[in-house]
């Protein structure tokens, strides 16, 4: 008699679908599940099994969109290596960088996926100060042209006095 | 040390309490980072995520909040381990499939676990019993703010936090509460309300996350959304919704009890039945008959039964804590009489439920009269 392989999620009834899953390293991922098991995973029907991981964790698209976005032109990150293709078949970017490298295809990606698109709520404290920084120059620049706008040439300087003490370009002294 | 050593013995875990804990079984909170300048996990070769472990592994163990901790390769610890530390709540389960350059740094207390290299290079959590979102939101914001001074994190103005996978960019904060809802499954409630807790953009899911289904009436409610949305936002909303979910599980057993106690009863003694008498039993319907156990609990009709005795066999009937109390490795037909046999024992005390006079018709009123 052969020894029945158990279900590797519940490990209570023998496993009736093998799943195979090659990940991002080319690691085979094996994994073996009972029908009920399967079923919860959604696996129950084999029709239903969707062909790319980004697929099944972004919502159907999601790697079209990304290889859309490279018009067709295999891109990859410059700092890690990583591609459309590998996007598709994991549904994770290789590293921080490839946020930039794939950027145009994850915008609209990332807007069905959340709230918004920018980013707001903790920063690193180190950064938070530069973001804060950037925030107020922006805000007094938008002061700024509105009082040369009216000529108010007094608020003008102070502002500009303002933005220079927050914006320290004197780091490179002319000679 | 040993992990098992290490972890508090399950009557104590059974013991710890908080707010609303007949309803919310514990809060956590948990981050993502990155360090900046490497490879996600799932994409760097072995020998950078073994770099990464040996940078991020001292930085974690080096917080005040780990003094004493447990900290170990996962490549150090067996299957029955992680499977153990699965069941617990204490790390995911694909961070229990994890080898050689992952770790995991986790406090005396048992109330912060740092995962490195599962998804992400960091995914710490805050765990609390009972309702207490925003107790481990700022246990964790703490942690978080201690540690970006050791590491630099991957971190844009304009999407936050960076992650390997999208789905957790920006704040990376993922809340979420277990709640223990037998009340609205009995009442088949659960569905519409699972559905408007999905269109509010709260994900639902089983006892162990993702793709697991609700054994034991367990739910686990989380924020999908990360980016866009500030982490307090999230807290306040997770909390809103929690405590309306709460509100419908005390009404469905109040109108259950009112409506058809026939039903519950029936449930909770049947349950009983099988739990204190059967001699092979599975884990799924030891979790589901220990559900209806705790209602019971909760219902008053085991006077004298505390619920952590309930939460107690909740965790150490599941298969490796029971597996872990033997040197031989069972087969599941083994584990189901061991289990049937702990059962039996720890019940023999507890007395048949004592149930309230119902009218002489005994016939349940439909939810219609």
């Amino acid at each position: 008699m052969s020894v029945k392989k158990m279900c590797s999620v519940c490990k209570e009834k023998p496993a009736t679908v093998f799943l195979t899953n090659i990940t991002a390293d080319e690691k085979a991922q094996k994994l073996d599940l009972c029908d009920d098991c399967a079923k919860a995973k959604g696996l129950d029907n084999n029709l239903t099994i969707f062909p790319f991981a980004a697929d099944a964790m972004l919502g159907l698209g999601a790697a079209q969109e990304i290889e859309a976005a490279g018009g067709g032109v295999e891109t990859r990150c410059p700092r890690c290596g990583f591609t459309q293709a590998d996007f598709k078949k994991s549904g994770r970017l290789g590293c921080a960088e490839c946020y930039q490298t794939f950027a145009e295809g994850l915008s609209g990606l990332l807007k069905t996926m959340h709230k918004g698109t920018q980013h707001v709520g903790k920063a690193p404290a180190a950064l938070r100060e530069s973001r804060d920084v950037s925030e107020r120059v922006k805000a007094l620049q938008k002061k700024l042209a509105r009082a040369v706008e009216d000529e108010n040439f007094e608020q003008a300087a102070e502002l500009r006095d303002e933005i220079n003490k927050l914006t320290p370009r004197r780091t490179v002294k002319s000679a | 040390m040993q992990i098992h050593t290490f972890l508090s013995p399950p009557a104590e875990t059974a013991r710890r309490h908080g707010p609303n804990d007949r309803i919310v079984m514990s809060s956590r909170v948990r981050l993502a980072r990155n360090v900046r300048g490497y490879a996600f996990p799932g994409w760097a070769k072995k020998p950078e995520r073994i770099k990464l472990l040996e940078l991020i592994r001292p930085a974690v163990e080096g917080l005040p909040e780990m003094h004493e901790a447990f900290s170990e390769a996962m490549d150090n610890l067996t299957a029955l381990d992680k499977q153990v530390l699965v069941e617990r709540h204490l790390i995911s389960r694909e961070h229990a499939a994890k080898t050689a350059g992952s770790g995991l740094v986790l406090n005396r207390e048992e109330t912060f676990s740092v995962m490195i290299n599962e998804e992400d290079h960091l995914r710490m959590q805050a765990l609390r019993p009972g309702l207490q979102l925003r107790q481990a939101w700022t246990a964790i914001d703490q942690l978080d703010s201690a540690l970006e001074k050791k590491l630099e994190y991957a971190y844009s103005n304009e999407l936050g936090y960076l992650t390997a996978c999208p789905t957790n960019l920006g704040t990376g904060i993922r809340v979420s509460a277990m709640l223990h809802l037998p009340g609205l499954v009995l009442a088949e409630h659960i569905n519409p309300i699972i559905q408007s807790v999905n269109k509010l953009g709260l994900a639902v899911r089983g006892l162990y996350g993702e793709g697991t289904e609700a054994l034991g009436n367990v739910f686990q409610v989380s924020n999908q959304m990360t980016l866009g949305e500030n982490e307090a936002t999230i807290v306040e909303r997770l909390e809103k919704v929690l405590s309306q979910i709460i509100e419908h599980e005390e009404n469905a057993r109040l109108t259950l009890l009112e409506q058809k106690p026939k039903v519950v009863y029936n449930h909770i003694g049947r349950a009983y039945g099988t739990l204190a008498n059967a001699h092979s039993i599975t884990s799924k319907e030891t979790m589901n008959f220990l559900s209806l156990l705790r209602l019971g609990v909760d219902m008053d009709v085991f006077p004298g039964v505390p619920r952590s005795l309930v939460d107690e066999l909740f965790l150490t009937t599941q298969p490796a804590h029971l597996q872990r109390k033997l040197s031989d490795k069972l087969s599941a037909e083994e584990r189901d009489i061991l289990r049937a046999d702990m059962l039996r024992e720890s019940l023999k005390n507890v007395d048949r439920p004592v149930v309230k006079k119902i009218e002489p018709t005994g016939l349940d009123k439909s939810p219609e009269s």
